[in-house]
């Protein structure tokens, strides 16, 4: 049972991995790290807490340690095809401004922007699992978002883009 | 920060955490307050781009190794992945050797050949084997009969060692061809290549050795049917029955 919740989780932890990581395969990589860890904790999770923000906490567990030990280069943003252009809604390199920029963040402040902007999680639940106080949620999340605007400065507007569900 | 809104009062009004009457307070400031107006509107945008850049990734099929991790009973363990994709990789140039060297054979080839050379392109793939995975059987055998045009089954070989993969639609002679493709425990491929037959008689088993894949062909009905593999001879044979009986019950 709660074994299948947790491959509910599975589609959203990929799409944040992709956006933290960058590299499609180092992505899955950190995902799967993720997941082997969770299903061997899965008995110190609370039946009716919040999956999410437990599983998130664990891969930002995980990925700060694979910074640490290297096996990650948090700095990867892949230079390849690993992220397509959702077709038709975006110019292509609009997209690669932005995912050069995310790839310009430490990884501290675009785990904050991201959390909080793909994720759409409150800021409460962006400091339980990154274990900070909101106070820190709030300055990293201020600095990344000034740091994207500079780096997409000179970008061309997006006004009319619509937005992919 | 400028005004009256506080640098985290932009934020929250940007991530659409603040109650009505706040969010009109910062509202206002921000008609009186252009640069801030304009910050806000680029962290909107960024979230825009965000968004629109990265949840394709949620419609994308969960890799195997994912799925394998959530329900480990299917698990397909790290050292066979990368020995397909060495055997793959081998595979791939006797491909490139076979195509290059009889390249007229391929446009009127007879359906082992085909059926061979469509093997070794996709069988060795270990990222995308095939374009619809086994999860969505349904889908996948209901979508490749439409555009064969003949109503198709995916063979249960669980019984001779094999799981279904998934399946793709590949161009042939005769309109759309189906491929489905399974794997057992050691990750070892075969295909069972579906296409419409012109020829309208029945054949028995044939069997043909295109390069190192073994193919067993027959055409039954308005179908021919190609079961190809590097496995030896005699335990493909023993599939081809079991996929014949399974089509003829």
């Amino acid at each position: 049972m709660d074994r299948d919740a947790v491959a509910s989780h599975v589609p959203r932890l990929r799409r944040y991995a992709r956006a933290l990581v960058g590299d499609r395969y180092q992505a899955d990589d950190l995902v799967q790290d993720t997941l082997e860890r969770a299903l061997n904790k899965l008995h110190l999770w609370r039946p009716g807490s919040d999956m999410r923000a437990w599983l998130f906490a664990i891969m930002h567990n995980v990925f700060v340690n694979e910074i640490r030990s290297r096996r990650l280069d948090a700095d990867a943003l892949s230079d390849d095809e690993s992220i397509a252009a959702p077709a038709g809604s975006v110019d292509r390199l609009e997209i690669r401004d932005l995912q050069a920029a995310l790839g310009e963040l430490p990884a501290e402040q675009r785990a904050v922007v991201l959390l909080v902007g793909l994720e759409e999680m409150s800021y409460a639940e962006a400091a339980k699992a990154l274990g900070v106080p909101i106070g820190t949620v709030m300055s990293r999340l201020a600095r990344g978002r000034e740091r994207l605007r500079h780096l997409m400065a000179g970008a061309p507007a997006a006004s009319g883009l619509k937005v992919v569900k | 920060m400028s005004g009256t809104a506080s640098e985290t009062d932009l934020h929250a009004y940007v991530d659409g955490a603040l109650d009505e009457a706040h969010r009109r307070e910062v509202e206002a400031h921000l008609a009186a307050n252009p640069v801030d107006a304009e910050r806000v509107r680029a962290w909107q945008d960024q979230k825009a781009r965000m968004r629109a850049l990265f949840n394709p990734v949620l419609e994308e099929t969960v890799p195997d190794r994912l799925r394998a991790v959530a329900a480990p009973r299917r698990r397909i363990p790290y050292a066979l992945a990368a020995g397909a994709l060495v055997a793959g990789i081998a595979i791939g140039w006797a491909a490139k050797t076979y195509l290059a060297t009889d390249p007229k054979a391929v446009p009127t080839a007879s359906l082992p050949k085909r059926a061979a050379v469509a093997h070794v392109v996709y069988s060795p793939e270990v990222r995308h084997p095939v374009e619809v995975g086994a999860d969505q059987q349904e889908h996948l055998v209901n979508w490749l009969s439409k555009r064969v045009g003949q109503p198709l089954k995916a063979p249960i070989l669980a019984t001779v060692g094999f799981e279904l993969v998934g399946g793709r639609l590949l161009p042939g002679d005769a309109g759309p061809v189906a491929q489905f493709m399974y794997q057992d425990a050691r990750g070892q491929r075969l295909t069972l290549y579906v296409s419409r037959s012109t020829a309208n008689r029945d054949t028995a088993f044939r069997f043909s050795q295109e390069d190192r894949v073994s193919v067993f062909y027959w055409v039954d009905g308005k179908l021919g049917y190609a079961l190809s593999s590097e496995l030896p001879k005699d335990r493909l044979l023993a599939v081809a029955t079991a996929v014949y009986q399974q089509l003829n019950p």
